[in-house]
């Protein structure tokens, strides 16, 4: 069986490589590299968006939190599609792609930057990338090199470690836009396979949808779960795998707060997702990659959440154990639930869908951090040519460096990283972009100075939040433990505060910023720039 | 099982109920989208000259590097 494994997962690795070396040889210019020559077919558009927005840690991650929270993780799938595919690509995705186009803009800061006529704006945003992100793919990574090194029987992460990041590397630099998004197609395909095989075997175990989803809402009567639920300190509220948390709990304020608000919002401002909408040719490849990706979605963040919730049930019935104490941690419920339900072959084929679900956000993330050094922060907007695309494929190679060393040495700093480091990255980038990115599109009143201020001001309020307030990153950071001498972990101890996401103050801080400053602020963006984003924009297609 | 249970498919909360049907709900959303906007939007002429525009801007860049 070991074989067997070994031989699937390298032909998944040689079918990557071929993909990326047809990205290579079909990349001839920089514009190649970072929007694919802006013609990419929409189905590939749609799977490559959709295999960038799920990650490993959407499905292990994500899937374990449902086998401890339960099903009311499915608001978030509910926002992953809603906002996260319909709003993204019909109200952002269209306006993107035809400002991008008129402003001739190839990375997300720089689509902002020249959108308010500001080189800070770009610069700005390409630092925010270009630091938080790396962490954020470092918790990618990491899943990447242990399923590896569990696949291939290393026996040595940091071998794993290198074997992908030199095959991600390899296709992300030479292979650019193109590269990344054909060998994202082909991933995303696998995940589909893979997660509807998933949801079949489930339901089909339980006896059909109903009696699964009942025998789950049955499961929290049964006074041995309960008792368990109790032993391994559930947080208080909670009510059931089927049921809402009490309201204003701690267990209510994570699920609600930071698992579904803090992710399915923050997703609408993703720099990696947003450069996608630029990649299309016209409006009819948006509206043809809506479908395929709010299919995509369901099979994926519905799957991985149906599925943890109802491995409470299996586990029970054949172990007597829910599924965090059959696991022993919330990121082993997925591993130890496949491995325990499903044939070895299974096993096998999952392992290369998580690989493809890692491989393929982490490309699309050494992409839009190369492209931000490279074009943002060094490279000057008017370079084209040779100089853009060496300084972007330079900038891709220093990110992945960066990210490597992170991924070499986060475990053994952070316990619990993948799940902080996407929330952290995902929270960020919905403060301090959101709001300037909607003006962007919808306002043509909105001054620079409002853009700026919202942007600085959201980042910095989430930021301070994540630092001084919120548990889950000011432990890691430690700064007010190391002020207080360890007597606390946050400046105010109280539970709603210490759970309540960083995106609840730095989203609101930002948008008050903007709407203020721009009441206050008069000097207006010149008529030529708003007449040339909006060339076309809006009329009906 | 009883008839309540049934209507809201197994699952012990409306709201739970809710979100498992507005997940697939959103899904048909996008599905029917994307059926009735299948043709439409196609590369406006206006777009056609910018991107000649741009094969143009390309070539002398192809020619940069061919250099």
């Amino acid at each position: 069986m070991d074989l067997a494994k070994v031989i699937v997962i390298i032909v998944y690795l040689a079918v990557v490589a071929l993909l990326g070396v047809i990205g290579w040889r079909r990349t001839k210019n920089a514009q190649d590299f970072m929007l694919a020559g802006r013609k990419t077919h929409p189905v590939v558009m749609a799977l490559s968006y959709g295999a960038t927005f799920i990650s490993t840690s959407a499905i292990v991650g994500f899937g374990g939190q449902a086998g401890y929270f339960g099903m009311s993780l499915l608001w978030l799938t509910f926002l992953n599609i809603f906002l996260g595919i319909f709003i993204a690509f019909v109200f952002f995705g269209r306006r993107t792609r035809h400002i991008g186009h008129n402003l001739d803009a190839h990375t997300f800061p720089e689509f902002l930057g020249k959108r308010f006529d500001s080189k800070f704006i770009q610069k700005f945003a390409g630092i925010v990338i270009f630091i938080f992100m790396p962490v954020y793919t470092a918790a990618v990574m990491m899943g990447v090199a242990s399923i590896l090194n569990a696949g291939l029987a290393l026996g040595d992460y940091n071998v794993a470690l290198l074997i992908s990041a030199v095959i991600v590397a390899a296709y992300v630099i030479f292979g650019g836009m193109k590269g990344v998004m054909y060998t994202d197609a082909f991933q995303g395909s696998l995940m589909l396979v893979g997660m509807i095989a998933l949801i079949v075997i489930v339901y089909s175990e339980l006896g059909g949808i109903i009696p699964a989803h009942q025998a789950l809402t049955d499961l929290i009567k049964n006074p041995d779960a309960a008792a368990q639920t109790a032993q391994l300190k559930f947080a208080s509220g909670f009510t059931g795998w089927t049921s809402m948390p009490e309201i204003f709990s701690v267990n209510w304020m994570t699920v609600v707060t930071s698992i579904v608000a803090g992710v399915g919002i923050g997703v609408l401002a993703q720099p990696q997702l947003a450069v996608r909408f630029m990649t299309v040719k016209s409006d009819r490849e948006l509206n043809r990659a809506v479908p395929i990706g709010g299919v995509f979605i369901l099979l994926m963040t519905g799957v991985a959440f149906v599925v943890g919730a109802l491995s409470n049930v299996l586990f029970f019935n054949a172990k007597g154990k829910i599924s965090l104490a059959a696991a022993g941690k919330i990121d082993d419920i997925i591993p130890t639930f496949l491995n325990t339900f499903t044939q070895p072959w299974f096993v096998t084929i999952f392992m290369v869908v998580l690989l493809a679900a890692g491989m393929s956000t982490m490309s699309s993330q050494f992409h839009v951090m190369g492209t931000a050094a490279g074009r943002d922060i060094i490279g000057s907007s008017k370079r084209s040519g040779k100089n853009s695309l060496l300084a972007a494929r330079i900038g891709t190679l220093i990110a992945i460096v960066i990210t490597i060393l992170l991924s070499y040495l986060l475990p053994n700093v952070w316990n619990g990283a993948i799940a902080i480091a996407t929330g952290l990255f995902f929270g960020l980038c919905g403060a301090a972009f959101l709001p300037m990115y909607f003006g962007a599109l919808y306002s043509k009143k909105m001054t620079k100075a409002a853009a700026v201020s919202g942007m600085v001001s959201g980042a910095g309020a989430s930021l301070i939040w994540m630092l001084l307030f919120h548990t889950k990153e000011a432990s890691v950071f430690g700064l007010v433990s190391a002020i207080t001498g360890g007597a606390s972990q946050t400046l105010i101890a109280n539970p709603i505060v210490q759970t309540l996401d960083p995106l609840f103050i730095g989203l609101p801080v930002s948008i008050i910023v903007t709407v203020l400053v721009q009441v206050f602020s008069r000097k207006k963006l010149p008529q030529q720039l708003i007449e040339q984003s909006f060339d076309g924009v809006g009329k009906p297609a | 099982m009883n008839r309540e249970g049934d209507l809201m498919l197994g699952l012990g909360d409306l709201s739970i109920f809710l979100a498992y049907v507005l997940c697939i709900a959103s899904a048909l959303l996008c599905v029917v989208y994307g059926v009735i906007n299948w043709n439409k939007g196609a590369e406006t002429e206006v777009e056609l000259k910018k991107d000649i525009g741009w094969e143009e801007k390309d070539k002398e860049i192809k020619e940069d590097l061919d250099v």
